[in-house]
């Protein structure tokens, strides 16, 4: 492991595994007072960027997603609004705990599953695509009201067996090039990999605007950049394994700061 | 003791390919085999290319795969090129003209004096069998490897002789950091 945290990250963390006893349990990879959020590897312009709303890029996706929430969708006409009212009241903390478990279908869903849930039962709209920029953008406009609260997820024992999986599939080696997702997130973080200093895996601030992409994109996206370059065949948007994937990492940030829309390179 | 390397069967995940290859062995009409071979190739997963036998001694493959020694200047661009050898993504060594280098692994920087040709050759080939929870990729192996995307299914990372292009350069490279 390469250095340590200044010490206001060693008391924050401290602090959060006070807080936390149960889901240290579930995070035995990286000691909750090691554990860095991505904006931590980036340059100081980057963090910048991401610190100011009025230049943060992932804040044009936030506005879209505000004038969607208010806007009419589908058969019933109605907005978001209409039922869940002012989203910094109703929306606070939401997406610090998904993926959460959906009972009428016995597994877990992302946030932008919930989105397309609600769109198709309580709007009679279409669901929009992943990937889409409607649909990234009411994620991080939603993401947007929990920002600077601490990831809660994995609070429901039912998930245990999906964040089982999701560990499971992150400790796989996948690929031609063979390589699992924690042989360079756990096991090599703060290291280069060509140019890019590998971070820890905490999925801190999706969906996010990363600098490569010059575009807004979800942690789904980033699975599949990742799956593409070990030269593994990546599993197609909405994969239950993604979710799995995502309910284990969020477990494993709980107590981390939600910093959506966040900046990437 | 020698110990033979065996011959890499095809890969499990490859179904289609494998019943071409079936369907060859026991002799169907060529038609049919052709539109199996048309399926795969329409379906995604290439045709697994036959991977020369080797020989292990000890902890190196002694001689080349080709039976021939490679071409060290040839080796080198492999080594460099990001998309072929992909070694410097991980790896740095004596590469000046090279920008971002990786730092996950060793520097290449004197391995020609600290590994004999054979033992490079079996590092490059297949790790694993050297130590089973190494990251380096085997770079001429399709054991034992798990969702292999469709482009590259049934081929190892480099061929034959760019492995031995690959041995022929890291051999030069005998002064150490």
């Amino acid at each position: 492991m390469s250095g340590l945290p200044n010490r206001k990250l060693r008391n924050a963390g401290i602090a959060g595994a006070l807080g936390l006893g149960a889901a240290l349990a579930l995070a035995p990879e990286a000691l909750p007072q090691e554990r860095r959020s991505g904006f931590e590897f980036m340059s100081r312009e980057s963090q910048v960027l991401q610190q100011d709303d009025t230049s943060n890029p992932g804040m044009l996706w936030v506005a879209e997603g505000e004038a969607l929430w208010s806007a009419r969708t589908g058969a019933s006409g109605r907005t978001c609004a209409d039922c869940h009212g002012d989203a910094a009241v109703s929306m606070k903390g939401v997406a610090a705990r998904y993926p959460v478990y959906f009972a009428e279908q016995s597994r877990p869903i992302d946030l932008q599953g919930r989105i397309n849930i609600c769109r198709e039962v309580n709007q009679n709209a279409t669901p929009l695509p992943y990937e889409s920029r409607e649909l990234l953008a009411l994620a991080a406009f939603i993401g947007k009201q929990s920002r600077g609260m601490p990831i809660t997820a994995g609070d429901d024992q039912r998930l245990e067996p999906f964040r089982a999986l999701g560990q499971e599939l992150y400790e796989r080696r996948q690929g031609q090039l063979n390589f699992s997702c924690a042989n360079c997130h756990d096991d090599h973080w703060g290291r280069k990999l060509a140019s890019s200093v590998i971070p820890q895996s905490h999925p801190t601030g999706y969906p996010l605007y990363r600098l490569e992409w010059q575009s807004v994109g979800s942690l789904q996206r980033r699975f599949r950049n990742c799956m593409v370059g070990v030269r593994a065949e990546p599993y197609p948007f909405g994969s239950p394994e993604y979710v799995n994937l995502e309910l284990f990492l969020m477990t494993r940030a709980r107590g981390m700061p939600l910093e959506t829309p966040a900046i990437r390179p | 003791m020698p110990k033979r390397g065996s011959r890499p069967s095809p890969p499990k995940s490859s179904g289609r390919a494998s019943s071409a290859s079936f369907a060859r062995r026991a002799g169907v009409l060529p038609v049919v085999v052709a539109a199996l071979t048309l399926a795969a190739a329409v379906a995604g997963p290439a045709h697994a290319q036959e991977l020369r036998p080797f020989t292990i001694v000890g902890d190196a493959i002694p001689e080349p795969l080709t039976g021939i020694k490679g071409d060290a200047a040839r080796g080198r661009a492999i080594v460099v090129d990001r998309r072929k050898g992909l070694c410097l993504l991980c790896h740095s060594g004596p590469f000046p003209e090279q920008r971002f280098q990786g730092d996950l692994a060793p520097d290449l920087r004197g391995v020609g004096s600290r590994w004999s040709e054979g033992q490079l050759r079996l590092r490059l080939v297949d790790s694993r069998r050297l130590n089973p929870a190494t990251i380096m990729p085997p770079y001429y192996s399709r054991e034992g490897l798990i969702r292999v995307g469709r482009a590259w299914q049934g081929k190892p990372v480099l061929s034959a002789e760019q492995i031995e292009d690959v041995v022929a350069f890291l051999a030069t490279l005998t002064e150490a950091p």
